[in-house]
């Protein structure tokens, strides 16, 4: 099928629908008030539920209404957003219930700024809500990208009973970039035989909860969780690598600034310096053992993380790296972007150059 | 490729289609062709990627810009007062560049009673690889609604055809047929095809529409990297 153009936040929405989503609830918030625009545009043409909620909290408690009734639901927000839904995210993980949730990231903190940003790296990725809990966190870099794991986020958050998150930054959310509709089909997945769709009178009643209050209980359930993490970090590692071999240089990053990074080793590769990127894609589970391989090539003299963040991502390149190599940054907050010279400058200090 | 010669253009589309691309290059074009020429950023939908990211280059070509608050970036995008001033100032040309949507047309209708009294143009970009403009009866539906919001006519059509940097020939060709075609329904005239310059040589006596030959200035921060050498030199001068 030919390309078409798509802004970011409309192809988020349009990908979910095709995946088999069928209800979203969401409140609008810049940068990704097209996402519920473009929700109550075509998602009743899907035969799916669209509702504004009245908060953002409203809306993820509808995320759990709908999900522990079997349906496939997604909500997305914004950083100042995503913070009042941490609560409800929390209970989705502690009663396992698989859902979607885009946070599309601008500056913070507090209110901020509306233009993007990557600081909720730590809030996604160790959790703003309460509890030993975990959530899938997948980072795409380009329009393309989203829409391709935007049905692998759905299946897995089906697979393992998890919600998912898509980490992206306001200009994901906002940029025009071409997009082919390559369909990938649903995985192979079981009967959702947990949700609360009624017993008919043929088997006792599910009951969807993340209150176990006998204490034994509690931790066998968290033991239960800590088992099903284990499995998720075994197997859903994602990353891609770009122009290691031999590189004096590794950039570090995820999203946008990867972006950044490729066009700061292409300068560089001008002035003779070979320069790599190392992308995670889910930044949970962390792809350590990769980085941690790629880091250790002899050729490389300095890992430099780049990032819309004063420095938060950095601490999962510390601990893949573990002293092998010396580790740098480079970013900025609060929505500026950093640009390729400056990103090349850095790793040219960070060579002693 | 004629320049307009009314006092108001006024540039409106869906978002994504290279309206504010096509905005910034007739601003440039026309300051070039020695005419005190201002640029207004009405877009009150989209706060990123905005004309305003060029401020520093229209100006140095003496361009007038007026843009909403916080410089485009902000929550709440108010719109300045001295916006007026363009209304008033007999000898200055300006280029109006709205907003995505029909919605985004609907701050035009404050301004009504002015743009009543000046000559102007209002013209509707079309990009046939933007899913929305597809289909040509909801093109023409979302032209009577943004006339309808705008409480102003359409007086024609620009193609403005692209597929961002992987943009090739048949687009734009493909695209000006497209447009040609709903501006002949609507009996409008397609004023322009719009391309980047590699394309006029080869594109500019295909087309139906002038062949308006553009730069790109609106580009992604990763973009500058390919700046040396490259399409975007031009950002590195001085």
């Amino acid at each position: 099928m030919a390309k078409e153009l798509w802004k970011g936040n409309e192809a988020i929405a349009e990908a979910a629908i095709r995946a088999g989503c069928r209800c979203y609830f969401g409140y609008p918030i810049t940068p990704q008030s097209e996402i519920p625009e473009y929700m109550a545009k075509h998602m009743p043409a899907a035969g799916g539920v669209f509702l504004q909620s009245e908060s953002e909290i409203a809306a993820i408690n509808m995320v759990y209404g709908a999900s522990g009734a079997g349906a496939r639901v997604m909500t997305s927000s914004s950083s100042p957003g995503i913070s009042l839904k941490q609560e409800g995210i929390s209970y989705l993980c502690g009663a396992e219930l698989p859902a979607v949730i885009v946070n599309v990231m601008r500056g913070g903190p507090g209110l901020g700024t509306i233009q993007a940003a990557q600081g909720d790296y730590f809030q996604a990725t160790r959790g703003g809500g309460n509890g030993d809990y975990r959530l899938i966190v997948l980072a795409p870099a380009t329009i393309q990208e989203v829409v391709d794991l935007m049905q692998d986020a759905f299946d897995l958050a089906d697979k393992y009973r998890i919600p998912v998150m898509m980490l992206l930054d306001g200009m994901i959310g906002q940029m025009m970039e071409p997009v082919e509709w390559t369909h990938t089909p649903a995985a192979d997945l079981p009967e959702k035989s947990w949700a609360t769709t009624g017993t008919n009178n043929e088997r006792p009643p599910n009951i969807i909860n993340s209150l176990f209050i006998d204490p034994d209980e509690c931790n066998r359930h968290n033991l239960k969780l800590e088992e099903k993490y284990r499995r998720i970090t075994e197997n859903e590692q994602r990353f891609e690598i770009t122009d290691a071999d031999e590189a004096e240089v590794l950039f570090v990053a995820y999203g946008t600034p990867a972006r950044l990074a490729r066009a700061a080793a292409r300068l560089l590769g001008e002035e003779g310096i070979k320069a790599g990127v190392f992308r995670p894609i889910s930044v949970w589970p962390y792809p350590y053992d990769a980085l941690h391989e790629a880091a250790g090539k002899e050729s490389v003299k300095a890992v430099v993380t780049v990032e819309l963040s004063t420095g938060q991502m950095v601490d999962d390149v510390r601990i893949a790296v573990n002293g092998i190599k010396p580790v740098h940054f480079i970013g900025q907050a609060g929505g500026v972007v950093p640009t390729p010279r400056e990103v090349a400058d850095a790793a040219k200090k960070a060579l002693g150059r | 490729m004629k320049l307009p010669d009314k006092a108001v253009t006024i540039i409106a589309g869906h978002y994504g289609t290279g309206k504010t691309e096509f905005a910034v290059n007739l601003a440039i074009a026309m300051a070039r062709d020695k005419r005190r020429t201002a640029l207004v950023d009405l877009d009150i939908i989209n706060p990123y990627f905005r004309s305003i990211e060029r401020k520093a280059e229209l100006e140095k070509e003496g361009i007038i810009i007026h843009v909403t608050s916080h410089g485009g970036k902000g929550d709440t995008p108010a719109i300045p007062a001295e916006v007026m001033s363009v209304f008033a100032d007999t000898g200055l040309q300006s280029i109006i560049d709205l907003g995505g949507d029909p919605g985004g047309a609907r701050v035009l209708g404050a301004y009504k009673p002015q743009l009543d009294a000046v000559p102007h143009d209002f013209w509707y970009a079309v990009n046939l690889n933007r899913p929305e403009n597809r289909d040509p009866e909801k093109v023409i539906a979302d032209i009577r609604e943004t006339e309808k919001l705008s409480r102003q006519k359409i007086t024609g059509l620009v193609n403005t055809t692209h597929l961002g940097r992987e943009t090739v020939l048949s687009d734009i060709l493909k695209g000006d047929e497209h447009a040609a075609a709903i501006a002949g329904r609507l009996g409008l005239p397609l004023v322009y095809t719009v391309g980047e310059r590699k394309f006029e040589s080869e594109a500019k006596d295909l087309v139906k529409g002038s062949f308006f030959p553009i730069n790109i200035y609106m580009i992604k921060p990763w973009e500058l990297g390919d700046a040396k050498g490259g399409q975007f030199e031009w950002l590195l001068e001085e």
